[in-house]
């Protein structure tokens, strides 16, 4: 089969399998943040929480929940981190204390960056009761998050937006469980490990000598990518075979990594009571994910070598894979970015850069294209004089001004942090190289921790004080920021009462406002970061 | 502040023990009924554990077939790659150093020398290598063991896994696979 046919088959059959699934599953997640009824074990874990389901919060309230919730996940975390040398189960790995703090923070705020390396900083008990368990959460934030700012655009006269502890618990339950139970049988049955086995050596075939790495794997696997987290077991991450053997099971992982985010458009119809809506959503985070995934796939089959690359995946294989993990928030990779071609490690970062909407992390997704959605009708309503209005929602100076702020938080601490790091000797001595390549791979780091990403120009020698703590710092703000000023949002949105459509509202919903959607997208992203791409990868490119 | 973070933490124990303990307990207990592949996909020679089919191995010598340059040279407990951007100079010089190597290695080979042969994979450990690379090396090690290049051919073919559906991945000749049936043949 000729390469640009196996590769063109192969983006269609993703994009078929996504297509599929998008309308059960986007129906599945409205049921269950819609549904008045509680399971079972949802009223046990209510009644020893000690919160009632049946109350809903005002913003400030809801806010207040989930900082405190992500504030103690982060203690606990560390504090489990830390301990862990005294820990049974711990194969005794260890970590340092700022390492250990950049690792919470990471995982709770869904970027799982790592400054570790997974076969030598964690054991299989942090493994499994620390981040794994941060993958589901911090997942189900990122769910909470959007439905209630959802919720803030659909109601109307109402001062209350959803319970968290009742998203956050039914997230978790109803649809990150049951998916991961499933993915991770799926996945061992196509070889990723599952035991727990301590690392053990083996004699070789040619008489040498080989560590056999255990774990519980796929158990983590499958969430992993089904959260938009991305944090590997082992170092190599999914290039590493025992996460990701096959050609199938790299299909698996990215439909994994693009199952719940892509499938959030038909929720977002559902739950404003519009389908439409949420088809628009879909097809602009279509033309922008499948367009970067044919674009970096095309320009790595063109100047990409197999260097940093696996055999059974190829170079098609790992732009598809490098594409979804930069356009989600997950971070996962199944080969080197550092070591793509100049242009297509610009694409990765340009992806990420475009505020991880095509289509985004898991909840991260829909409310950063709820963001851009305000955005647009506000520039829009500019442009013909009228009051721009978002389904019957008035977008005043303040609504304008929160969706603003948050659009600008990720740029901001990107572009002074990358900045600020490259004339400080102590950030540069961790670069591995000089030139567009040193800048580019400083900027990536800043573009991933800002943007909750995750993945790396892993050539950077990041497990130092200075970059553990100051990524650190980014990853925080680049997460709860932009929420805090969301869940606001949604707080004043709610409370107005919906104004009817008239003979001069701008509907959201036409091809031509999906148009200026992806316009908007494209020329706020390329306004903001031209600069840095042109001195690091395009620089490197012409070079 | 205070009551809602003792609810934060109460749930976050609760959420531990859920997906912490029991998640992952159920699924390595349901994992025990694929046991070999839960365990690795563990390859034997005459009986004893010689590794996984799923992780390439050093295999230093020219009667055994080489896998893919590593960074790590295959040691199990670290993985990784380069991270060498292409156009840079040191990725250039490894280039020409595994070039040289090879041809020095590799007198009655035919043809180029294959692509995954000059570069080093993603995590270091790697079993795959492309069909023309493994056909690339049979005359070395078809010299180097005295057998005919056509029972090697016949082994190479063996430990070729497909791609499914011939675009979904891309064909790979497992060298551990290959190499531990090599240990298996009869001494020549």
């Amino acid at each position: 089969m000729p390469l640009w046919l196996s590769a063109a088959l192969s983006i269609v059959t993703v994009v078929a399998i996504l297509a599929a699934i998008h309308v059960p599953l986007g129906g599945w997640i409205h049921r269950v943040y819609t549904s008045p009824k509680h399971l079972r074990i949802e009223r046990a874990i209510y009644r020893l929480v000690g919160v009632d389901p049946d109350t809903e919060q005002r913003w400030q309230t809801y806010a207040i929940s989930l900082v405190s919730f992500s504030i103690v996940s982060i203690l606990a975390l560390w504090g489990l981190l830390v301990a862990q040398r005294l820990l049974p189960w711990s194969q005794g790995r260890s970590m340092h204390v700022d390492t250990a703090l950049n690792t919470a923070v990471s995982f709770v705020t869904n970027t799982n960056w790592q400054s570790y390396a997974g076969e030598s900083g964690t054991g299989y008990l942090v493994q499994a009761a620390g981040l794994a368990v941060q993958n589901f959460l911090s997942a189900a934030v990122g769910l909470a998050v959007a439905v209630a700012v959802v919720r803030g655009l659909a109601r109307e006269r109402t001062d209350r937006i959803g319970n968290f502890w009742v998203d956050l618990t039914r997230g978790v339950i109803r649809i990150l469980l049951p998916l991961a139970v499933v993915g991770a049988i799926l996945l061992v049955v196509c070889g990723v490990i599952q035991n727990v086995t301590d690392p053990y050596t083996v004699t070789t075939i040619t008489g040498g000598t080989q560590v056999i790495q255990g774990g519980p794997v796929a158990s983590q696997e499958a969430i992993k990518e089904l959260g938009t987290n991305g944090g590997g077991f082992f170092n190599a991450n999914s290039a590493h075979p025992f996460e990701n053997p096959s050609g199938l099971t790299n299909l698996i992982e990215i439909v994994f990594l693009l199952a719940i985010a892509s499938a959030l458009p038909r929720t977002y119809g559902l739950l404003v009571g519009d389908r439409r809506q949420g088809r628009a959503m879909a097809i602009t985070m279509a033309i922008l994910g499948v367009g970067a995934m044919v674009l970096l796939t095309v320009v790595e089959l063109h100047w990409g070598t197999m260097e940093g690359k696996e055999q059974r995946f190829g170079v098609a294989w790992s732009a598809i894979f490098g594409s979804a993990t930069t356009g989600t928030s997950t971070g996962a990779v199944n080969s080197l970015h550092e070591s793509f071609s100049p242009l297509g490690g610009g694409l990765l970062l340009l992806n990420m850069m475009l505020g991880e909407l095509s289509p985004g992390g898991v909840g991260t997704g829909l409310y950063s294209m709820i963001t851009m959605i305000v955005i647009t009708v506000f520039l829009a309503g500019l442009m013909v004089g009228r009051t721009p209005e978002l389904l019957g929602k008035t977008i005043g100076r303040q609504e304008i001004t929160l969706a603003a702020l948050s659009l600008v938080v990720t740029p901001a601490l990107t572009l002074l942090g990358a900045g600020i790091s490259l004339v400080l000797p102590v950030a540069t001595a961790s670069m591995s190289t000089s030139g567009p390549h040193g800048l580019s791979e400083m900027l990536y780091a800043f573009t991933s921790a800002a943007n909750n990403n995750g993945s790396a120009f892993a050539g950077l020698s990041a497990d130092t004080p200075y970059l553990n703590l100051v990524l650190a710092t980014a990853m925080l703000l680049g997460r709860f920021v932009p929420i805090l000023l969301l869940v606001r949002l949604a707080g004043r949105l709610g409370e107005q009462q919906r104004r009817p459509e008239t003979a001069g509202t701008m509907p959201t919903h036409t091809a031509s406002f999906v148009g200026l959607l992806v316009a908007v997208i494209l020329i706020v992203a390329a306004l903001t970061y031209f600069p840095s791409l042109a001195l690091g990868p395009v620089a490197e490119a012409l070079s | 502040m205070l009551r809602q973070s003792l609810a934060a933490v109460r749930l976050l124990l609760l959420m531990t023990v859920l997906l912490g303990v029991a998640y992952p307990a159920v699924i390595t207990l349901v994992a025990r009924l694929d046991a070999p592949a839960a365990d690795g996909s563990l390859v034997t020679v005459d009986g004893h554990v010689v590794g996984s089919a799923l992780l390439g191995q050093a295999a230093a010598g020219p009667e055994w077939f080489q896998p893919r340059p590593s960074v790590s040279d295959y040691a199990g407990d670290t993985s990784g790659g380069s991270n060498l951007s292409p156009n840079s100079q040191a990725q250039a010089d490894a280039r020409a150093k595994r070039e040289a190597d090879l041809k020095a290695a590799n007198p009655d080979a035919v043809g180029p020398i294959p692509e995954d042969a000059l570069t080093a994979s993603a995590s270091g450990l790697e079993p795959y290598i492309s069909v023309a690379y493994a056909t690339w090396q049979i005359p070395r090690v078809a010299a180097a063991r005295g057998v005919d290049r056509s029972v090697l051919e016949r082994l190479v073919a063996d430990c070729t896994d497909h791609a499914l559906l011939g675009y979904i991945g891309q064909d790979g000749v497992n060298v551990t696979r290959l190499n531990a049936a090599l240990a298996g043949l009869p001494k020549g």
